[in-house]
């Protein structure tokens, strides 16, 4: 999920080389005390892919002169995060502020000795700015512990070429495509209808790519309980979810891509898809590899089957900082309203403060490379009223490096659709449990 | 720089020693006993470096791997205590593992036969009377100084599946494209063109300077008995370099059993190994399960005890069977 989508950079080759640079420069930067000459204090702000920081970390200096922030960018999750699991195990190298992803989030508040407590912190005063589910999630079990404030979360749409639509005769106006896919079913005949006519693209870039919004629109689970429990094998949503992608699959409408590779990359430029599942961040992703010849092109409509959530971020101070006050004022200033604006701005990451996603500036807002689409109100709507997803310890993993690659090897046919569930199921359970 | 306190000290200090001549035999014989001192220990020291940092590099973590492997300890949880052989009957009965170990040993024996061979051949037309000789030796070496994560991106757009130079290289010969990560053979055999690629040079200048050692008039006693230059190749040349040989050869397996760059790169970056594990190796494998799925440091460890006896045995048995083979080829 949005570990890769973060990996808006490129190649993950790049992003793997800069990070262990800058995993270098970390570590010889921490233990080299970190006050700048000229009085200021330096804190260090790790993040990955592109949450669009760099305005706001600008904003934030000119407001605190008093403090320098590094800002370093650790390239794509799947690169930061084991590079963050050693640094917390080994209680050397962790910036004073990183950002984790709500994938792995899980995994971290079962084992939290490593990070600070916010609210000691003085958060419990923001509660009231942030939706509650996300407000919500950064705590621990017991939740005397918050761990993490909340900083983009993706809004569900669909994004659409129109130039592909109006080749195949389908409307191409948005609020008319909204209306050809109420349900995922819907969507799927009009997927048929779209093959029908030769346009020498398919309708969905791949079988995976709907199984977030499917599920999160489905169920309040995915492989776990809310007790940590493997239901992976059991939850009908995600076989469900698994059995409708592959149909798309070998119904011919998926262009069998592997996502975040570099074919995917490229199909973009080729136009070889019609409709991506869009929560709000992928707009910029699909800004940043379709390119100015595409710039008009792609529109955003509504999704099939309704609202939900799909990816997000928070950003902790771990407990081996020693500038935590500092610190907080940052995750507090990136977080804010302006902050999260800013964020909005440069890379179009919807922010999950309530102020700045009341703020016309977001509200209001449209995206000229999606033809001027209305994204603040396609992305805000209901976005407030949303169910929360629980995903557990390690659903990151279980996803991206069991279940995502398995569904891929049975809609390219590499595996029958069986064969590769059972292994799934198998070995998911095995991590889980492990 | 002058000190200025030192050089104002000097003088009185160089001309205290003729007034005291029984101190200056006192430091005669002091010398002396140092002399012996410096004659015996010195060697020590001078080797001392090597030993401090393998001691630090590479036996304490051998060690301290060994005693990780029979724990359960996770980086996220911490270390939960000893649990015997847990880790290591877990890691046999491991699909993944085997799955994983079988890649490595099929991915060094694709790479590194053709890779020892070649290299052999072009050392011995290197060592011939050539036109710019000193730019081709430099040359070979080339691709094994580029960066390993340069030619990870090269070689990941000349294989990329549907988008790829080969892909459309194929495509150009009227050939049907090759889905490169989509099936262990396609795969193993990418990922060894980008071994190769990088390491037959630099064989290959082991092997000449190994061949520029052998007597010139070995060969033309065999000119004047009428071998071929091919005979003289593979009678004489290879034979007299089969020490050289051997060394290639357990360097390579070291370095094959370790392999963990070039598939990652291969991969883009996903340490899976191609959606069904096609291509994961064992170092793979091992960063998987410690740093990127469960975190599990104690598993993680048994499996890197584990691959260092693989290592051991296998580069041993390469040993005696290239130097049987070579022992053979000289009868």
């Amino acid at each position: 999920m949005s570990v890769t989508r973060r990996g808006v950079r490129g190649i993950a080759v790049v992003a793997l080389a800069t990070s262990m640079a800058l995993g270098t420069a970390a570590c010889s930067k921490d233990s080299g005390g970190g006050d700048s000459a000229d009085g200021k204090v330096t804190v260090v702000l790790q993040y990955f892919g592109s949450p669009g920081f760099d305005q706001a970390v600008a904003d934030f200096q000119a407001k605190n002169p008093g403090i320098k922030v590094d800002a370093q960018n650790m390239g794509q999750l799947k690169d930061f995060q084991p590079k963050l699991v050693q640094w917390l195990a080994t209680g050397k190298g962790a910036g004073d502020v990183v950002m984790l992803e709500e994938g792995p989030l899980q995994g971290y508040l079962q084992d939290h000795k490593n990070f600070a407590n916010l609210l000691d912190l003085g958060a419990a005063e923001l509660e009231s700015s942030f939706l509650p589910y996300k407000w919500a999630n950064g705590f621990t079990a017991d939740k005397k512990k918050l761990v993490g404030l909340g900083t983009d979360i993706g809004g569900l749409a669909m994004c659409y070429r129109s130039d592909l639509f109006a080749k195949a005769g389908l409307p191409t106006n948005r609020d008319e495509v909204s209306k050809l896919w109420p349900t995922w079913e819907a969507y799927a005949a009009k997927g048929a209808e779209f093959k029908a006519k030769n346009t020498g693209a398919a309708w969905i870039d791949s079988a995976t790519s709907i199984m977030q919004p499917y599920i999160m629109q489905n169920s309040d689970t995915w492989f776990y309980d809310t007790s940590n429990k493997f239901i992976g094998d059991t939850n009908p949503v995600v076989r469900k979810a698994w059995e409708y992608g592959l149909k798309l699959g070998t119904d011919g409408l998926t262009s069998k891509l592997t996502r975040w590779q570099p074919d995917w990359d490229a199909s973009f430029k080729k136009s070889a898809f019609a409709t991506l599942p869009c929560p709000a961040w992928m707009t910029g992703v699909i800004a940043e590899r379709a390119g100015d010849e595409a710039k008009g092109k792609w529109d955003v409509a509504a999704i099939p089957g309704g609202s939900g959530n799909w990816g997000g971020s928070y950003l902790a101070i771990p407990e081996q900082s020693t500038k935590k006050k500092q610190a907080f004022e940052l995750l507090k200033y990136l977080t804010g309203k302006e902050g999260s604006l800013a964020n909005f701005k440069e890379k179009g990451n919807m922010p999950s403060n309530v102020p700045a996603l009341d703020d016309p500036q977001f509200k209001d807002s449209t995206n000229v490379y999606f033809s001027n689409a209305p994204t603040g109100t396609i992305f805000g709507t209901s976005v407030k009223q949303l169910k929360p997803i629980y995903l557990g310890p390690k659903h990151q993993q279980l996803w991206e490096n069991i279940f995502e690659p398995q569904m891929q090897a049975a809609e390219q046919g590499r595996s029958p659709a069986d064969a590769a569930w059972q292994k799934a199921v198998e070995e998911g359970r095995k991590l889980a449990e492990g | 720089m002058p000190d200025p306190v030192r050089t104002a000290e000097s003088p009185p200090r160089a001309t205290a020693p003729p007034a005291q001549p029984k101190r200056s035999r006192r430091t005669a014989r002091r010398a002396g006993r140092f002399g012996q001192f410096d004659t015996k220990a010195s060697p020590y020291l001078y080797i001392a470096p090597f030993f401090v940092l393998f001691g630090l590099f590479g036996l304490f973590p051998l060690i301290y791997t060994a005693y990780v492997s029979f724990r359960d300890w996770t980086l996220t949880g911490g270390d939960n205590g000893f649990v015997g052989l847990a880790n290591y009957s877990e890691m046999l009965s491991d699909d993944r593992f085997w799955n994983a170990l079988f890649n490595t040993f099929g991915i060094f024996i694709v790479a590194t036969v053709p890779q020892l061979l070649l290299a052999l051949l072009l050392a011995n037309w290197l060592n011939k009377k050539l036109r710019f000789r000193t730019a081709f030796r430099m040359g070979i070496l080339l691709p094994n100084i580029t960066s390993v994560a340069a030619v990870g991106i090269v070689f990941g757009f000349i294989f990329a599946d549907r988008f790829g130079l080969l892909t459309w290289l194929l495509d150009v010969v009227g050939l049907d494209p090759i889905e490169w990560r989509n099936s262990r053979p396609a795969a193993w055999t990418a990922i060894s063109i980008m071994v190769d690629w990088r390491w037959i040079g630099y064989n290959s200048l082991i092997y000449l300077g190994a061949m520029q050692a052998i007597p010139k008039d070995i060969y033309e006693s065999a000119s004047l008995d009428g071998a071929s230059p091919s005979r003289q190749f593979w009678r004489l040349t290879v034979p007299l370099i089969q020490p050289t040989i051997v060394f290639t050869a357990i360097i390579s397996t070291i370095g094959g059993m370790q392999l963990f760059t070039e598939p990652l790169l291969f991969g883009y970056g996903r340490i899976q190994g191609g959606a069904l594990n096609e291509f994961q190796t064992i170092a793979m494998y091992i960063y998987e399960r410690t740093f990127d799925s469960n975190y599990d440091y104690g598993y993680g460890s048994a499996m890197s005890w584990t691959l260092f006896l693989v290592i051991i045995l296998f580069a041993l048995g390469n040993f005696l069977a290239v130097r049987r083979s070579l022992r053979g080829s000289t009868k």
